[in-house]
């Protein structure tokens, strides 16, 4: 018994336990390349964990057991309640806030090493830097999600507040909170100084989000995503814990990923995102510019009318964009769907990189109201829509923007789009002809093939029902 | 830390990255919001060093415990919160019978 118990206080073997755990979040993450892998390897991914944490518990300093039940049971209460709660249309915010969660528990984690260790610390070198390092960046991932969850929840302005000074105002911080950390290891105890450090940090991740606009937000949750894996790995350099290196790598990559994805999405660089002060969301002209004098005017159509126009479609193509979410149309979209593929009409999706406030976010939406994923798709299927009658675009705007691809003054001119204006019929439901949150004028609105269909989407679409069933 | 296991450490870094890399860029973008709250919950690791502080000699008058104490509650927040919701999520992506297109 007693060699038993010495093996499992043993480094070697505890690591040992951790590479198993660490193939098994390896194999979860493989198993998410395709849906119908994908829970399975969260199960997984879950077991990795369960292994991971309990061969801790037998680590040979861990003496009193406390405030490891109660932190352990107050966590998984909060967790599991917000899990089960949270609306699939509040994903983003959900994810932000998480973020932010595991950006400050890898920071609080350095921070005791910081009061348990002053003696240790500075004695090597890659430590006390990954230290530094982690208090930093996990506690701006902290403050800059919490100003994104706020973003998202509309606790504050989704416009950019373009603060010319910004960008210098951030190095600034950065530098400072390097050189406090500098003169905190000349002299270790200068407690000050870390209080100095965590106040820069603070500060670091509010002016970091702080301009960026509402509808960049799925750039920065990414971005966000990757710094709590960059914090996780400088947390495990701190105790040399190979575990927290390798799963904070994984993470940190998977969020670059992400960001880079959506920078291409949108045509832009992360630095453009990050300084822009681009998406100002304000509401502009209800008229195009004028084309050689004369106002365009956008033609519009009752739901009445768009149900016969979809009636006798074929081929019917669904661009939701954040609008759908806002109105919370998901269901209804399905509903729509399902009635027309029972006349024999082809039903698909198309789904932007960008569409939403977060990757994925109109695939959940769609998943949730039942919609088959393999009847999504990015923007693969652009050479659809000449072949297709009718194309519905429910709350997207800049993704659809032909102007993108024609007019080199547009602000978006570069991004990918989709080409519904090649399709017979395009409705466009919107609630008014205000821009989107580029605040940039549509062409495609005053295309002779465009239908503007005007109200909240929800509504709109329940009309498109009803008129359809009247048909029956 | 001795140079060669510092070494050690930095290897194991760079190559999780490109393992990171490597299995990421395989995710389909369908699964781009599950992937994120399941890094969400992987990320929660960070508890395995959070036990070993909140767990260490001393009582509720130890700050270095106290720090501990709270990043153990974030941690298993993230763990908790992070794998349920991303399980809710998967639970609910499903595949058309009837079609005939492969999945890529």
């Amino acid at each position: 018994m007693d060699a038993l118990v010495g093996i499992l206080h043993a480094d070697w073997f505890i690591n040992l336990v951790y590479l198993v755990a660490v193939l098994l979040f390896v194999f979860g993450l493989k198993k998410l390349s395709s849906p119908r892998t994908a829970r399975q390897g969260n199960t997984l991914s879950m077991s990795g964990m369960f292994t991971a944490i309990v061969i801790t518990l037998f680590d040979k300093n861990i003496v009193s057991f406390e405030m490891i039940i109660i932190g352990i049971a107050a966590g998984a209460v909060v967790g599991i309640f917000m899990a089960k709660k949270v609306a699939m249309t509040s994903m983003p915010e959900m994810v932000a806030i998480l973020n932010g969660f595991g950006g400050i528990g890898s920071a609080l984690v350095a921070l005791a090493e910081y009061y348990t260790g002053q003696n240790t610390i500075t004695q090597d070198m890659i430590v006390y830097v990954t230290l530094n390092l982690s208090i930093i960046v996990g506690t701006l991932t902290f403050t800059g999600s919490v100003v994104a969850f706020g973003k998202l929840y509309g606790i504050i302005p989704g416009q950019p507040l373009i603060v010319t000074t910004s960008k210098i105002i951030n190095v600034l911080l950065l530098l400072g909170s390097f050189v406090m950390a500098t003169m905190l290891y000349s002299d270790i105890t200068r407690i000050e100084l870390l209080y100095g450090i965590l106040v820069s940090a603070c500060v670091l991740g509010i002016t970091l989000v702080v301009p960026i606009g509402g509808a960049d937000m799925p750039v920065v949750v990414s971005l966000l995503n990757s710094y709590s894996g960059i914090a996780v790995a400088m947390t495990g350099f701190v105790l040399h814990n190979n575990a927290l290196i390798v799963v904070g790598s994984l993470v940190g990559a998977s969020g670059i990923i992400l960001t880079n994805i959506m920078c291409k999405g949108m045509n832009r660089s992360l630095a453009n995102v990050l300084f822009g002060g681009f998406g100002t969301g304000d509401s502009g002209p209800a008229v195009a510019p004028k084309e050689g004098g004369v106002l365009q005017v956008a033609k519009s159509a009752s739901p009445e009318e768009a149900a016969m126009v979809m009636d006798i479609a074929e081929k019917v193509i669904i661009v939701p964009g954040y609008g759908m979410a806002v109105s919370q149309a998901q269901h209804i979209v399905k509903k729509l769907a399902d009635l027309l593929e029972k006349r024999g009409t082809s039903v698909k999706y198309a789904i932007h990189p960008v569409a939403g406030r977060m990757p994925g976010h109109m695939n959940v939406l769609l998943a949730e109201a039942g919609v088959e994923y393999d009847k999504l798709y990015d923007l693969e299927i652009n050479d659809e829509f000449a072949r297709t009658d009718v194309v519905i675009v429910i709350g997207a705007n800049d993704v659809v923007n032909p102007g993108a691809k024609t007019n080199p003054q547009c602000a978006i001119y570069g991004m990918p789009v989709f080409d519904v204006e090649n399709a017979k019929t395009v409705f466009v439901l919107k609630r008014s002809l205000n821009p989107g949150f580029a605040g940039i004028e549509n062409e495609l609105f005053f295309l002779d093939n465009t239908l503007m269909v005007f109200g909240d989407a929800k509504k709109t679409i329940e009309n498109f029902v009803t008129s359809l069933e009247e048909m029956d | 830390m001795e140079s060669l296991s510092v070494i050690m450490t930095v290897y194991v870094f760079v190559l999780a990255i490109f393992v990171g890399f490597e299995l990421i860029s395989k995710v389909p973008p369908t699964l781009h919001t599950p992937l994120m709250s399941a890094s969400n919950a992987i990320s929660g690791i960070t508890l395995l060093g959070a036990l070993v502080v909140g767990g260490k000699e001393g009582g509720w008058e130890d700050l270095a415990k106290i720090l501990g104490f709270a990043a153990i509650f974030f941690a298993s927040l993230n763990v908790f919160g992070g794998y349920a919701v991303t399980d809710r999520m998967l639970q609910m992506f499903k595949r058309d019978k009837k079609s005939k297109k492969q999945e890529s």
